[in-house]
């Protein structure tokens, strides 16, 4: 079994510059350590410029409230996407890489100058793209800016600082492997975390390439040097960045659930082949998806559409559906296995419920899968999209994926990185234990008041859908549903960035000494090394409560997607 | 977070082959509906397309409306045409920050080659209460067969963000 701290020596000869963490007993790099803090500290920014945004607009959307007028509103739904879905995720990320290349490998940073010069473009980037939606009035264009729609120069120019900046930070991560693998700072393969931020990695590599493509022509565009610029080819290109950027976020949630899993209950993957061949198909086949968006495009066949938007054959859905299985079924093993075998769900009633970051992997994976995934599968599916296309159901879709999913999960970890990387002590204990619970259930009805008003077709986007002089009473409650769980969202982001901020700025540092922060004394990291192959294969210990969710997950997601194709059943021919 | 032990090439369990299985002949069954539906259903995505310019398709959009104008009515205070054409024929919708025109007439259960193209920004086609979307863009005539099923007044909703009047932009389909 794996061995937490391997012995190897640091930084031959060079002058050391590490700290040896008390509760993981893991060599952390002070570069690394600065970067994450950085990079971590930038992207609360982002969310709480996002999360500003987010309350207004939702108050606008929301029909009996209306707050903004139309110019604000659509201001504010541009910086929302790109503090949100790019800025606010994206550092985290980097965060994330930071970490996963150095402290979880034992091993050093080895490019930290490089790192520097990447966290730099990617804030002056995100800065600076608030500044032009903010004081140009001419650059409101939505996150997606679709040519021809035209911004300030300068919009473009951020999106492309702030991408070059991102993969200048994703190239250190693969230095740091390459060189932590030559200095022997890991023996044999890599963690199951890191090759889940691996391919979270690849997938940026060429999805920022993907993004250089559509933004650097926009960019001469705007500036007059290229006169046209075909809006099809734009949106090809820019989706090529956009929905993959989202499946960077998935890789890298999924590498933190089995973090979280981790920390809060100690598992052992069952099966590392398992759930590596799942992230294997996420490498291979997810990149497709950019044809989502595509679907009701005028120019592409059927078969174009069919084959891509179903990842050449639902295999990227089918790793997700692997991981659905994976997790829960290593934690029910864990469990079981420390005795809490009474029944099919005796293990899951005896989780850890009051530690923050279980209750943040629990919700997020419900929120993900339930609501984003089969949402999302259904959508994405050629005929079908025609009944949801830019209605409020595909952000329905995304804020369960990239909200209750990615957010909430990055929001649990931030919780263990203050601890063992800033080093403080985490602070409002009880606000941390109920936070991701508030969220999740404030970004649920944000999903589900969305989906329903979706499904009655008021359009995303739009200030005022009581123009369209068709909507049926009921919009007015579910979007009611919507401002409501976003009111509840934001109070549960408040919590998040209260509870951060204190902890950070109040206090002095202080040595992490337990790895749990609420339920418990003990080292489930430690635990799980000593998880023998017979726990493992123990009858007692198997995972059949897991198997009962996964199947009532999919009878929930048959009983979506089919009822979707009666809807489309019934409305006008169309060929 | 822990690095695997040294050969982790292992035979699955049988709970996991179970999923496997089940997962997999989940997704063939999401694969094959979409050929199958686009061989016997009755709403399939509209692929037919032709290059034009906003030139060409507003002159085309023109020629329709004095052909077949049947009447006027306002959408928005703003006074459009009404026009009808027989079933079978090409029809023209001409979208433009932030209006549709004309407005459009149809019989129930004929057929009809609509046209949609943009003159100058990205717009969506959003048919309501009937809720069909489609995605306009400028350059591209983009036809769909449709055959409306229900009788009534219909609003087209612009659902691709315009620019600021963007939640103006409304239009009336009529089917009789």
């Amino acid at each position: 079994m794996a061995t937490l701290a391997p012995t190897t020596q640091w930084f031959k000869g060079a002058k050391d510059d590490y700290r040896v963490c008390g509760v993981t007993t893991l060599k952390v790099d002070m570069h690394a350590e600065r970067l994450i803090i950085a990079n971590a500290v930038m992207a609360v920014v982002c969310l709480v410029l996002g999360g500003i945004a987010a309350l207004l607009i939702a108050l606008t959307r929301w029909q009996a409230v209306h707050l903004l007028d139309a110019t604000w509103f659509y201001r504010l739904l541009t910086l929302h996407g790109i503090d949100m879905l790019v800025a606010w995720i994206v550092f985290f990320e980097m965060a994330g890489l930071h970490f996963g290349s150095t402290a979880l490998l034992n091993a050093r940073h080895a490019a930290p100058k490089l790192a520097w010069t990447g966290f730099i473009m990617m804030m002056v980037g995100g800065l600076m793209a608030n500044a032009v939606v903010l004081f140009d009035p001419k650059s409101t264009v939505a996150f997606t800016a679709y040519v021809p729609l035209k911004a300030h120069p300068l919009f473009y120019l951020s999106y492309i600082l702030f991408a070059v900046g991102a993969l200048i930070t994703v190239i250190t991560f693969f230095i740091n492997i390459v060189v932590a693998k030559r200095e022997g700072r890991f023996e044999g393969s890599m963690p199951l975390a890191v090759f889940g931020l691996m391919t979270a990695a690849i997938l940026a590599t060429y999805t920022l390439l993907e993004g250089a493509a559509a933004i650097v022509p926009a960019f001469f565009w705007s500036l007059g040097v290229l006169p046209k610029y075909d809006p099809g080819i734009y949106r090809n290109f820019f989706w090529g960045f956009g929905h993959p950027a989202q499946q960077v976020n998935l890789a890298a949630m999924v590498a933190i659930w089995y973090m979280l899993a981790q920390i809060t209950v100690g598992i052992r993957p069952l099966n590392e082949k398992f759930s590596r061949l799942a992230f294997i198909l996420y490498l291979f086949f997810i990149n497709l998806g950019s044809a989502h968006h595509l679907l009701v495009d005028p120019g592409l066949t059927f078969a174009w559409k069919a084959v891509n938007t179903s990842y050449a054959m639902y295999l990227a859905v089918l790793g997700s559906m692997m991981h659905a299985f994976s997790i829960p079924a290593a934690m029910e093993v864990a469990l079981r296995a420390k005795g809490y075998n009474k029944g099919l769900f005796g293990w899951l009633r005896n989780g850890p419920w009051n530690e923050p970051g279980f209750g943040a992997l629990v919700m997020s994976m419900i929120l993900f899968g339930w609501i984003g995934g089969v949402t999302g599968v259904t959508i994405g599916t050629e005929q079908i999209n025609m009944l949801a296309h830019n209605t409020l159901r595909l952000p329905g879709h995304f804020h369960a994926t990239v909200v209750g999913g990615t957010t909430l999960a990055f929001m649990g970890f931030t919780y263990y990185v203050i601890p063992l990387i800033f080093r403080k002590e985490l602070k409002l204990k009880k606000w941390a234990v109920w936070q991701p619970y508030v969220y999740g259930v404030g970004s649920a009805l944000v999903s589900l008041g969305m989906i329903t008003s979706g499904l009655q077709g008021v359009a995303r986007r739009n200030w005022d859908i009581t123009f369209a002089g068709v909507v049926p009473g009921t919009v007015n409650l579910t979007l009611a549903i919507f401002g409501i769980g976003a009111i509840i969202a934001v109070i549960g982001g408040i919590m998040y960035v209260t509870i951060v901020l204190a902890s950070i700025l109040t206090g002095p540092r202080l040595e992490a000494t337990n790895l749990l922060l609420v339920s418990g004394t003990n080292n489930p990291l430690l635990e799980s090394t000593k998880l023998t192959n017979e726990q493992m294969e123990d009858k007692q210990n198997q995972p059949k409560g897991t198997l009962v969710l996964v199947f009532a997950f999919l009878v929930w997601f048959a009983v979506y997607y089919l009822s979707n194709w009666w809807l489309l059943g019934r409305t006008w021919f169309i060929k | 977070m822990l690095a695997p032990e040294k050969i982790w090439w292992k035979p699955l369990g049988r709970l996991e082959k179970t999923w496997l299985t089940v997962a997999f002949v989940w997704c063939v069954f999401l694969t094959v509906m979409m050929p199958l539906w686009y061989f016997m259903g009755k709403q399939n995505v509209p692929a037919e397309t032709y290059r034009t310019t906003s030139a060409d398709y507003a002159a085309k959009v023109n020629a329709f409306v004095d052909q077949y104008k049947v009447g006027e009515d306002t959408v928005n205070g703003v006074t459009l045409p009404i026009v009808e054409a027989p079933p079978g024929s090409d029809v023209y919708l001409r979208a433009s920050t932030w209006q549709w025109f004309p407005i459009l007439q149809f019989q129930k259960g004929e057929t009809y080659r609509l046209h949609i193209s943009s003159m100058d920004l990205q717009h969506g086609f959003s048919l309501q209460p009937v809720n069909i979307n489609l995605q306009v863009l400028p350059g591209y005539d983009y036809v769909a067969t449709i055959v409306p099923t229900t009788t009534g007044e219909f609003t087209i909703v612009c659902n691709e963000f315009c620019s600021l009047g963007h939640h103006t932009m409304i239009g009336k389909i009529i089917v009789k």
